[in-house]
């Protein structure tokens, strides 16, 4: 069994860091995972998107152009990357910046206006962390409380961000459940 | 000890010092300059050297210096970079000084672009430098792999005295796996009193050392290249690694493939095995030298009508897999570059045409 | 009685195959006194050049390695910062040093990278066969300046001393010449100084020293002296141009 997740949104958003604690995450769970990011031009303050490969046997090609879920941050991610979602997966779209659907009925779509949910916790800056956590509670693609230990060891050297992001946690998954 | 999660390029830093590797010279270039910044902080916590050079070339010979004078000593960087250092690396290997040299490939020629690509295989294991020299040349499929290719890559250097390559694209660099660092690859850098440059007090002794590449006696030169020859002779015979893959049954065709495109093609023989279609795999981990044996076997089952050389570059390593195959099976070549890497259904699609 | 005047150990008993008048040969002599002199012959690694002193290290008796042409400060960096307590020096060349090595020599001396530099500059290149060189005075004639060097067409001759001790990083710098007994004192004393700022760890240390090639510049030994001192000093005037506080 594999699942694919792509991360996509603007550059800054924390894309990729949301990508790497899942496949912290996954890895802790004693699955095979390969955290592939998008470099080049498109990473200067352009769009920024990675893929992460969670799979029970060793990861053949890392290269992936149809993931079965969409973590979309952005419009333009969204428009990009919602058609090439595969069937049954989970498209996550930041309704607080994006005003439109996947346009796909074949998926699992869930909005969740994150940078709102964020702001009255404080921080905008948390929004990644809410849109991760309500991505991982409706896939159930690893435990809650393995990603609340991998987001408190990826900010361990800033443990003044701890509260906040625990609960961004709890915002997710309860946005998640509506 | 614990898996961690390490992107390949902090993780190729990370093995050098774990292989006792202390010392890294190095110019930035993209996709593997993570591994400067990586190291700039890692380095003074063990005690090592960090050294951001002037250019490439300067680069090349802070390295054959540290390397003449006895000290473990590494460099990384990516094609264009390499092409500057290949100067030093002919000195490096005329002089028979270990080194070790990372290349995180990016496509080419010229600028090219900074995505991943395998298009300096030629470059890396036949036309390293000028003059009759050699490296010896790992290929890593993974983050894991790359690891442990650098830890073995300095002993290697020093059995070999010459410089050890390894030879990553892009995405090697660039991507997160969870890696470990394998104790029993750490090893002790060799005694090399008898031919280094580390003064004579170092090492207690009343005549001095020489490191050098000129031979202008043509008798002197001939016999410096003939142990050349001989030591990647020997290369030849002892250091030949390869992986064979869904080569149990009666496959109808073999695919040669190395690095990351070895697992999009991993993938597509899964793919193709469901619908009933049987490819076998070689895959190469030393590039040079080149596993021919391994080859030709595997392209010698009766069963197999074509063997496909599937590379991102415009067949390079071809002319490696169709030496190894001498004629007996026909050979083709399949492959993109510039950081578009084939898809598995793209190495389906072109299976089934030329040998389903 | 004991011997009053003998070969530095840190010289080796082989002839060099430098030409009359040339000051290769002196030039070898002060570098080994004052590593004698110093006590540091077995931990000093030499780095020769490409040019005439490609084959110093059969005169020399110590370690040594060969660079390619104009590399050696950057081998001389990889060796003194994984070996800090060896003693390193390069010997190069005006060919080597400030034409195809111009770079490696600029940043070595800006890091302030704790070797030291003979550059010997005879305003032409000896082994390929008297070729111009960035030091080449104006209208001489060389093999490849054969109607003297044209100003407008390849510029001034480079004034490498001047320009290394306008760098902001602490250095010594000092230009000397080899061509008369009167100078030679002088040009020991920097030398030695030179690897004693290394001994010190102080900073980079270069000596240039201005000499002659009869050969190349088809003159006798006799002559080469005289115009050395009546056209090369007075472009390439002697003196120290940067003295570490």
């Amino acid at each position: 069994m594999q699942s694919e997740i792509m991360f996509a949104g603007f550059g800054g958003q924390g894309i990729l860091l949301i990508g790497k604690v899942l496949a912290h995450a996954a890895m802790e769970e004693g699955y095979e995972v390969a955290w592939v990011p998008s470099y080049g031009p498109e990473m200067r303050g352009g769009t920024a998107y990675c893929t992460v490969v969670i799979s029970d046997r060793p990861i053949g090609s890392p290269i992936i152009k149809n993931p079965l879920h969409l973590v979309a941050m952005n419009g333009p991610s969204l428009q990009k990357f919602a058609p090439t979602v595969k069937k049954g997966g989970i498209i996550f779209i930041n309704s607080s910046l994006i005003a439109f659907g996947s346009n796909r009925d074949d998926v699992d779509e869930l909005q969740v206006p994150v940078v709102d949910i964020a702001k009255d916790l404080g921080s905008v800056k948390a929004a990644n962390i809410v849109a991760l956590s309500a991505f991982v509670s409706r896939s159930g693609i690893v435990p809650m409380e393995t990603l609340k230990t991998c987001i408190k060891e990826e900010f361990s050297k800033k443990p003044k961000l701890i509260p906040l992001n625990m609960a961004a946690v709890a915002a997710g998954e309860k946005a998640a459940r509506k | 000890m614990a898996k961690v999660l390490m992107k390949g390029n902090e993780a190729i830093g990370e093995a050098a010092i774990r292989a006792g590797c202390l010392n890294y010279f190095a110019y930035p270039i993209t996709p593997q300059s993570e591994v400067a910044e990586y190291l700039v902080r890692r380095m003074p916590e063990v005690g090592g050297v960090f050294l951001q050079g002037e250019s490439e070339v300067a680069v090349g010979y802070m390295i054959f210096g540290a390397a003449g004078a006895g000290e473990r000593v590494f460099t990384t960087s990516s094609s264009p970079g390499i092409s500057l250092m290949s100067e030093a690396i002919s000195y490096i290997a005329a002089a028979q000084c270990p080194a070790v040299f990372v290349n995180i490939m990016r496509g080419g020629p010229g600028l090219g672009g900074i995505l991943p690509s395998q298009a300096d295989y030629l470059q890396a294991t036949k036309g390293i430098g000028h003059g009759d020299c050699r490296l010896l040349v790992m290929a890593p499929a993974s983050v894991q792999e790359a690891v442990e290719m650098v830890m073995k890559a300095f002993p290697l250097a020093e059995k070999y005295r010459n410089p050890v390559m390894i030879l990553g694209d892009g995405l090697i660099g660039q991507m997160m796996e969870p890696v470990e660092f394998p104790d029993d690859l750490k090893t002790e850098p060799t005694n090399k009193d008898a031919w280094a440059t580390n003064g004579m007090d170092h090492r207690k002794g009343i005549t001095r050392n020489l490191v050098k590449s000129l031979f202008l006696d043509p008798v002197q030169l001939n016999d410096n290249n003939l142990a050349l020859k001989a030591k990647y002779d020997r290369m030849r015979a002892e250091e030949v690694m390869s992986e064979s893959y869904h080569i149990d049954c009666d496959y109808q065709g073999l695919i040669v493939s190395y690095g990351t495109m070895s697992r999009v093609c991993r993938t597509a023989i899964d793919m193709l095995a469901a619908e009933g279609i049987d490819v076998g795999m070689v895959r190469p981990q030393t590039v040079f030298p080149f596993p021919e044996k391994a080859v030709a076997e595997a392209a010698m089952k009766p069963s197999c009508t074509h063997v496909l050389s599937i590379e991102m570059s415009m067949g390079q390593m071809i002319e490696d897999v169709e030496r190894s195959v001498k004629g007996r099976v026909p050979v083709s070549w399949y492959g993109k570059c510039g950081g578009d890497i084939p898809t598995p259904e793209e190495v389906i699609d072109v299976v089934k045409q030329r040998i389903a | 009685m004991g011997k009053t005047f003998k070969k530095p150990e840190s010289l080796s008993d082989t002839h060099t195959h430098y030409c009359p008048g040339c000051t290769h040969g002196v030039i070898h002599r002060l570098v080994a006194e004052t590593i004698d002199e110093l006590g540091i012959r077995g931990r000093t690694v030499g780095i020769a050049p490409v040019g005439c002193a490609v084959l110093a290290y059969n005169y020399f008796n110590f370690d040594f390695q060969e660079a390619a042409h104009g590399r050696a400060p950057a081998m001389a960096t990889g060796i003194k910062r994984v070996r800090p307590d060896l003693m390193v020096f390069t010997y190069q060349g005006d060919g080597d040093l400030a034409s195809i090595g111009m770079g490696e020599i600029i940043h070595a001396a800006n890091r302030g990278e704790k070797f030291t530099t003979i550059f010997v500059n005879n305003a032409i290149y000896g082994m390929t066969g008297g070729q111009m060189a960035p030091t080449t005075m104006p209208n001489q004639r060389t093999s490849t300046s054969p109607f003297g060097r044209k100003v407008d067409e390849v510029g001034m001759p480079i004034k490498m001393a001047e320009l290394l001790a306008a760098l902001q990083t602490p250095a010594y710098i000092s230009r000397q010449t080899v061509i008369k007994p009167k100078y030679i004192n002088k040009a020991k004393k920097a030398i030695k100084q030179a690897f004693t700022y290394q001994l010190e760890n102080k900073c980079f240390s270069l000596v240039e020293v201005v000499s002659t090639c009869p050969t190349n510049w088809g003159m006798t030994p006799v002559q080469a002296v005289e115009w050395t001192e009546k056209t090369l000093l007075t472009y390439y005037q002697p003196g120290d141009y940067k003295v570490p506080a």
